[in-house]
């Protein structure tokens, strides 16, 4: 996984709630096993019904076309558990969401990912919000993971929280398998008394 | 110290907790299917890491498989390489799979419990937000992403932050042609499309312990379409019955040993909840979605709801569900003209949903001009309705009857609707585009499903059966 210290980038305003995994990420066909993330990434908000690109769409705005951060509404991310949904985000280099909440398995897909999932304080975020569509792409936001702080044009820097353990994981950029496998004794001793305990779990076989 | 059922089935699972301060929960089976278990494989074996435990992993092919009769790898060519990957992936690694072609193939969440995969009391993954379907036989099952599946492959364990505990109580006697597929709707549309997230929700009371097995996991099916990410029944006698005797549950002594074990499995009574809710189904009639997410949602009589009416923070979705949906405030859901029916998916298609719905089509005749669908949940329930002769209800009155699969609810597999039909739908998600670009999805139960292929419009069944529409 990459790690995440910090980024600088264009924050583009995608301000709707509940934007969908479908919405994220359509599913395209004819690709096969090699699918083509990065122009996933809002594949049908960005073109018109002729399939020419849609002006209107934040991400086509000249200003926002290499956005990096994301700043949108309430449940981001609801929906499916399609991780395709969060690489796409990464193969268009956004490395940052802050939204005013997270659907769970969109979140999660996040952190598994090197992409920071933030929800600022109602205050806060809609300070952050106001002075993005005030910057309005002409000069970049940073997100310090370090220091907690977003810092760019329009007032002084803005603290988010993020859970240690979440903030630990992207910063050192995990094995998330590896650090679990250091419990491998455990799961294996757990086995053995859940055999023991309700032996019915640890068999799965066709009686037939 | 009085513990809720969630409780119970978390703290026996929780093998430790890791550094980083995540509980890793240990999961009794886990299901995965081809659009994600490609990643996983490769994955792993770029790391060398092996799959823990082969034995308790299945794999099925649903996502992606075609539904017309003599389907094989190619029929829908955006899914055969995932089929073949999915195909060798599990050779390699010694899991079972559940083909195209096997006669026990069929969506994951109706596989897993017809064959008796998933027992009350156990933990589950699927990487399909879905996953808890199983609930209904009190199992606590987790959606996952791919990163997620990837791990539980290798260690068995997922890394959780422990949810919090929501108790839905539905009570009520459900009224004629209402079932779980309404109710559902009715609680995401008093809740919202994020109103659980963060819980694992426990649904209760006297509607619930009247619903037979089947309507149970169509309940917990749609528990992630209100954000909760685990939901569920506690397992009684009509768990148990339902149980018995399937392929892969315990057998003899082990029978009786785990049921006396599963009716330990509930709430203590005096156990907190972080959060309750209670839903009088009493007076529900049957329900229809009218916009674009699962909370918008209104009973049969109902008009499409004024966003002047609607709380500020979901009348901009409502403004634009209104031009996608081509509908204006204040039409009757009812006797809206349809161009499809589709009754199948994880939510709506298992055999007392084909039953309830061929009962309605019996002797009538799908209105022309509709295309109607039934694609059943798995093999084995085409197989079983086909021994019943639903097949012939559905054929005689113009459906068409699919092999079985995902199908239209996502139409990963090709079946799709085309540009601006207005689809009554028995699946789980109304999103834009879902169903096909500019499909305009609405969804309802079985029956209500039925009865508007019938009718050619958006119907109440209750009117199709009394001859009066």
């Amino acid at each position: 996984m990459q790690v995440f210290t910090r980024h600088t980038a264009i924050a583009a305003p995608l301000l709707q709630d509940d934007i969908n995994t479908d919405q994220i990420a359509p599913v395209l066909h004819g690709r096969g096993l090699k699918e083509d993330y990065r122009a996933m990434l809002f594949h049908r908000a960005r073109r018109r019904d002729d399939g020419t690109d849609n002006p209107d769409f934040v991400l086509n705005k000249p200003q926002f076309r290499d956005a990096g951060i994301l700043v949108t509404g309430q449940n981001f991310g609801a929906g499916s558990s399609r991780e395709s949904a969060v690489w796409s985000m990464l193969a268009n280099d956004i490395r940052v969401i802050v939204a005013r909440s997270f659907a769970d398995i969109y979140r999660e897909n996040c952190l598994q990912n090197g992409v920071l999932p933030i929800v600022l304080a109602p205050a806060d975020a809609d300070a952050f919000t106001a002075r993005v569509i005030a910057a309005d792409g002409a000069a970049p936001f940073t997100v310090d993971l370090v220091s907690q702080r977003i810092a760019g044009p329009g007032g002084d820097d803005i603290a988010f929280d993020i859970a240690a353990a979440d903030r630990m994981r992207l910063l050192e950029g995990l094995d998330d398998i590896g650090l679990t496998l250091k419990h491998m004794d455990d799961i294996v001793s757990w086995e053995r008394t859940a055999a023991a305990a309700q032996p019915w779990l640890q068999t799965a076989r066709d009686g037939r | 110290m009085p513990k809720t059922l969630f409780d119970k089935i978390w703290d026996f699972h929780r093998v430790g907790e890791r550094a980083d301060g995540r509980e890793l929960l240990y999961i009794d089976r886990h299901v995965l299917h081809e659009l994600h278990a490609h990643h996983g494989f490769t994955h792993l074996e770029k790391q060398r890491r092996p799959v823990h435990r082969p034995d308790l992993t299945f794999a099925v092919q649903d996502h992606t498989v075609a539904t017309r009769p003599g389907r094989d790898d190619d029929s829908n060519p955006s899914g055969t390489a995932f089929l073949k990957a999915m195909r060798e992936g599990t050779r390699r690694n010694g899991i079972r799979l559940f083909d195209l072609g096997d006669p026990e193939q069929g969506i994951s969440h109706v596989v897993a419990p017809e064959l008796g995969i998933v027992l009350p009391g156990a933990t589950h993954a699927v990487p399909d937000s879905h996953a808890s379907t199983v609930g209904g036989l009190g199992a606590l099952a987790f959606g996952c992403g791919t990163s997620e599946m990837t791990h539980i492959l290798a260690t068995q364990v997922m890394a959780l932050k422990r949810p919090k505990r929501l108790r839905a109580r539905l009570d009520g006697r459900l009224g004629p042609h209402v079932g779980a597929k309404d109710v559902a709707l009715r609680l995401i549309a008093e809740l919202g499309v994020a109103g659980a997230r963060g819980h694992a929700v426990e649904y209760a009371g006297s509607a619930i312990a009247a619903m037979p097995i089947e309507q149970r996991m169509t309940l917990c099916n749609l528990n992630i379409e209100m954000g909760g990410r685990s939901g569920f029944v506690a397992p009684d006698d009509a768990t148990f019955a339902w149980l018995a005797g399937r392929p892969y549950a315990p057998q003899g002594a082990t029978w009786d040993q785990a049921v006396a074990y599963w009716r330990t499995l509930a709430s203590d009574d005096d156990a907190e909840f972080d959060r309750e809710v209670t839903l009088d189904c009493s007076a529900l009639e049957p329900q229809i979605s009218w916009g674009t997410d699962p909370s918008q949602v209104v009973g049969i009589s109902g008009r499409v709801p004024d966003a002047a009416a609607i709380d500020g923070s979901r009348r901009a979705a409502a403004e634009s569900a209104y031009a996608y949906m081509g509908l204006t405030p204040g039409t009757p859901l009812a006797g809206l003209p349809i161009d499809r029916v589709f009754i199948g998916s994880c939510t709506n298609s298992r055999l007392p949903d084909l039953e309830v719905a061929a009962a309605i089509v019996r002797g009538r005749r799908v209105a022309p001009g509709v295309t109607a669908m039934v694609v059943p949940g798995s093999s084995s329930v085409k197989r079983e309705a086909e021994a019943a002769g639903l097949d012939r209800v559905f054929r005689d009155a113009g459906f068409f009857w699919g092999e079985s699969g995902c199908s239209m609810c996502a139409g990963g597999n090709g079946d799709r609707g085309a540009p601006g039909e207005r689809c009554v739908s028995t699946t789980n998600r109304n999103f834009e585009n879902r169903q096909g670009p500019k499909v305009r999805t609405h969804l309802a139960s079985p029956a209500t499903a039925a009865a508007s292929a019938i009718a050619g419009r958006i119907a109440d069944v209750r009117q199709v059966l009394a001859g009066a529409a």
